[in-house]
């Protein structure tokens, strides 16, 4: 079994966090899903590096940080390529490569794409909160102490699993200056005018520097209301697509507020949630419309749910937080559970 | 009547929204949380999460266990439960005392709120601490409560210019809403007291103190009262009154 091992921030640069798959069921508190915003590139990363699904990894934004080994390890990166070397000799993005302790793995500008994954076997090992390692800067929750990590932060690695996971699924990320997006209409496309809702659908939008992991901001035409875009607030999803005041679209990101008050005129897919991730200030984004039937009542997609279907286990209860169940809940949760066994 | 304004749509295909119609309102928001408890009951194959908001409920899916259409019909089925058990209401409310320094260096803009209201600061005090306020639902910030029903006589337009940090546990006062800042953050409400309370704790079993659907009532507070209760909560020894009715 190897042996647990350290990693030292030499130099963060832009923006380095810890994320992983997400911080799911509190949205109901007020607290939002954080994690990986290009969720294809973190899974592929850490399968690289045989992890289980959802362990933590290092997410690097435009500028990738300088790192010290304490100890040897597996490693890969994936996303954009960051012109990684490990003590000064190149590493390919998209592969998994051997560190060895002392060694210096050095990040640089993105060529093309603006986030980049750095996987460790035994995955990052900050503690959980609230089920997950990810990290919510804007409330200072999960990851390295609730912040970007800092120069001289020494993050610590799990234990390696002795047989890795050695199912590799295909990832062929896409930088692209100008994006199709795919989004499905609603859930307040009534608000907007058909001139609006054609301008959104008919215009090209430019993604301007106002964008975070919150959300993007984009300039282009204004969509057109009805009578103006407020509404009484109501829940968000990683790819809300919200038109608040000035008519010009904002995509809400991993790090969305969980409810708000503007009206949606659409919802980006999840498989188009990537693309987003890697785009950067300048891209420009033309949006297409796809009914949720397209999504998943076609051939194709029936069939993709199928064989999905057969690897799925039997349904699980909601992830029901512990703090929901009161008194005789818990006891009754628990004696079900007793029934089950 | 209430099954037909009710709208089903998807909000991507990971999710779908159940609008029972943009208002405010007690009848309404019950209705949102009956079926968050019906779904929960039903433990559907697929579902990940609910977020209950005003007036809709947020239903969050695996698209690799279940499908829009198959989410559709379950909700659909559920509906005219709904409308029936709204004519009963609810048996109980639960009901958060959270108790309350006014005014002060913990309530700054008490005066302001005079001057607006052409209330006394005891008035204020009395017609804050009097109503207890439903919880329509949390959002914003962790354990951001939305409070339903302040009286018109106290509601007062949000400052001009928002401060860049308000104090976590500051009680505040936005246009018809009053509420808590779980955490220091900007924020542009009159600040009319602070409560020593933690609505939100990531260090405690249970983060959030209050849930949608349940009720808060401020009780007033002397400063004195404040630092002991203070000194409480950060050894861990603060005991929540919460009662029902």
């Amino acid at each position: 079994m190897n042996k647990a091992i350290e990693i030292e921030v030499l130099s963060p640069e832009v923006l380095t966090t810890v994320q992983d798959a997400g911080r799911f069921g509190y949205l109901a508190d007020g607290i939002t899903e954080s994690g990986a915003m290009d969720q294809e590139a973190y899974r592929f990363a850490n399968e690289l590096v045989g992890n289980r699904d959802g362990e933590a990894e290092l997410e690097c934004t435009m500028k990738g940080p300088a790192l010290r080994f304490l100890g040897s390890a597996t490693a890969a990166l994936a996303g954009a390529d960051m012109d990684a070397r490990l003590d000064g000799r190149p590493v390919k993005t998209g592969e998994a490569f051997w560190v060895e302790s002392g060694q210096v793995l050095e990040l640089h500008m993105a060529g093309k794409g603006l986030r980049t994954y750095l996987a460790v076997a035994g995955g990052i090992a900050v503690p959980k909160v609230l089920g997950s390692r990810s990290t919510n800067l804007k409330c200072r929750m999960g990851g390295f102490s609730g912040r970007a990590l800092l120069a001289g932060d020494v993050l610590p690695v799990g234990a390696a699993k002795e047989t890795p996971q050695g199912f590799v699924r295909p990832y062929h990320p896409v930088f692209s200056d100008h994006l199709v997006i795919h989004c499905i209409p609603g859930p307040q496309e009534e608000a907007f005018t058909e001139a609006g809702i054609e301008t959104f659908y008919g215009s090209t939008y430019t993604m301007t520097s106002e964008s975070d992991r919150m959300g993007m901001r984009l300039a282009g035409p204004v969509i057109e209301t009805r009578h103006g875009s407020d509404i009484i607030s109501d829940g968000i999803v990683f790819g809300s697509v919200q038109v608040p005041k000035s008519g010009l679209p904002i995509l809400l990101l991993a790090d969305h507020q969980t409810a708000g008050g503007y009206a949606k005129i659409a919802t980006v897919i999840s498989r188009d949630l990537p693309l987003l991730a890697q785009a950067v200030p300048g891209t420009k984004l033309t949006f297409e419309r796809v009914s949720i039937e397209e999504m998943q009542e076609t051939p194709k997609a029936q069939k993709a749910a199928e064989k999905q279907d057969r690897r799925a286990k039997k349904p699980e209860a909601l992830p029901r937080p512990l703090h929901e169940l009161r008194g005789w809940q818990r006891f009754r949760t628990f004696r079900e559970r007793r029934k089950k066994w | 009547m209430a099954e037909e304004t009710v709208r089903i749509c998807p909000e991507g295909d990971r999710a779908l929204l159940v609008d029972f119609g943009n208002v405010i309102e007690e009848k309404t928001n019950r209705k949102v949380a009956r079926l968050a408890g019906l779904l929960r009951e039903r433990t559907l194959s697929g579902v990940r999460e609910l977020m209950p908001a005003f007036s809709s409920l947020l239903v969050l899916y695996d698209p690799a266990l279940t499908t829009y259409r198959v989410l559709k019909e379950e909700v659909e089925a559920l509906l005219p439960k709904l409308s029936q058990d709204a004519k009963e209401g609810e048996k109980t409310r639960r009901i958060h005392h959270i108790p309350c320094c006014y005014g002060g260096a913990l309530g700054e803009d008490l005066p302001s709120m005079e001057e607006l209201t052409g209330l006394t600061a005891e008035e204020i005090i009395r017609i804050h601490a009097k109503e207890a306020y439903r919880i329509y639902m949390l959002g914003f910030l962790p354990g951001f409560v939305y409070l339903g029903g302040l009286d018109s006589r106290i509601q007062a337009p949000r400052l001009a210019t928002p401060r860049t940090k308000i104090p976590a546990g500051s009680v505040g006062i936005g246009g018809a809403q009053t509420g808590v800042y779980p955490i220091a953050s900007p924020g542009g409400w009159r600040l009319i007291g602070r409560t020593p309370v933690r609505l939100y704790d990531p260090d405690r079993k249970e983060p959030i103190l209050c849930r949608a659907g349940e009720y808060l009532r401020f009780e007033p507070v002397t400063e004195e009262e404040y630092r002991a209760i203070e000194k409480d909560v950060e050894q861990g020894t603060y005991r929540e009154e919460v009662t029902g009715e």
